[in-house]
């Protein structure tokens, strides 16, 4: 499943699950304050597989039709981060973020712009934060809203520079008393997780010291 | 007397930086690592741990639950919750139990209040 050029060592990928850790946590808490509600989070599950895995993968907990909020974000490392959700859940979502004071109608009128603000701040939540913790600006494009199931969410029918491989990155969310559930999904290309791999590299070193690493049991 | 503080999270660099944090701020406590609840329980059940921080989101137990089972077995112990999701109704389940609140990422500054009030609670605990 890993190209040995490109796997991650242990502590490598033990800091990239943390600074996802602490970002999706982030957003959780902006995205409790719109909804007023408590939303769980699971502990995120971090790969590197092709695209269709990472699209089985969802799909795999999810079959029915997908909605989500798509961010690319640039810099020192690029990729994509999505919001995903089954569609089936998403005016129960809308209505959740307007204090459930729409009706039905009014819900389905304003459905796209409020699912693209609630990705846009919970995408840039969660990106901005590992952004700072590794000290590398990222520039976040304008949310964008796709529907379809995973394959097509993922672009797997887009062919790829390099063989394929992505890192992806997810992680399940719920809100407490709605039945609002899904994803937050981050995906790399192979030369950003190169940079990455260096940036984690780099962020260890300044959070423990290079003498800590070698004798830490 | 010696202290020891049992630091429990599933990401080992968090574990280090936990403890460097508290070698910086108490030199001389001794520092006990457990990846999971179940670990950490075990570690708790042989004695001698004076003081708990516990990483919010870990596979299996979350670090609310088993701070809560903490509390039942050692009402006096200092705990505190280390994370970077501050909702309220975490914060409030932490605080219905008299778990401390420490901000994630962890530094030394956001560490210090809660070594503190564990030094004193200690200290007037063994009096």
């Amino acid at each position: 499943m890993i190209g040995t050029s490109i796997a991650l060592e242990e502590l490598e990928r033990d800091a990239l699950t943390e600074l996802v850790n602490i970002g999706v946590s982030r957003a959780a808490v902006s995205l409790r304050t719109m909804v007023g509600e408590q939303v769980f989070l699971s502990v995120p599950s971090l790969q590197v597989v092709d695209r269709v895995l990472a699209a089985t993968l969802i799909r795999e907990q999810e079959c029915a039709p997908l909605i989500a909020v798509r961010q690319d974000f640039e810099g020192a490392f690029s990729g994509r981060a999505l919001l995903i959700f089954p569609e089936a859940n998403s005016l129960e979502l809308v209505r959740a973020v307007t204090s459930d004071e729409l009706s039905s109608k009014e819900a389905r009128e304003i459905e796209e712009e409020a699912l693209l603000e609630t990705g846009n701040i919970v995408l840039n939540g969660c990106l901005g934060t590992i952004a700072n913790m590794l000290r590398k600006p990222l520039t976040i494009s304008l949310p964008q809203l796709l529907r379809g199931d995973s394959q097509q969410l993922f672009d797997t029918s887009t062919p790829l520079g390099d063989d394929g491989v992505v890192l992806f990155l997810y992680i399940n969310f719920a809100i407490s008393d709605r039945d609002i559930r899904g994803y937050i999904a981050m995906i790399m290309d192979l030369p950003s997780l190169q940079t990455l791999k260096a940036l984690i590299a780099e962020f260890i070193e300044h959070v423990i010291g290079p003498e800590d690493v070698a004798h830490e049991g | 007397m010696e202290t020891r503080i049992l630091i429990v999270d599933d990401s080992k660099l968090a574990r280090i930086v936990v403890g460097k944090a508290v070698a910086a701020l108490q030199p001389d406590w001794i520092r006990i690592e457990a990846a999971d609840a179940d670990q950490a329980l075990a570690l708790l059940e042989e004695g001698n741990i004076d003081v708990a921080v516990i990483d919010f989101n870990m596979p299996g137990r979350n670090g609310l639950e088993l701070g809560e089972e903490i509390r039942k077995q050692f009402p006096e112990m200092p705990v505190a919750l280390a994370t970077a999701n501050v909702q309220d109704e975490v914060i409030a389940r932490a605080r219905a139990a008299n778990i401390a609140f420490v901000s994630k990422p962890i530094t030394e500054e956001g560490f210090r209040g809660f070594l503190s009030g564990a030094v004193l609670k200690l200290r007037s605990a063994r009096r």
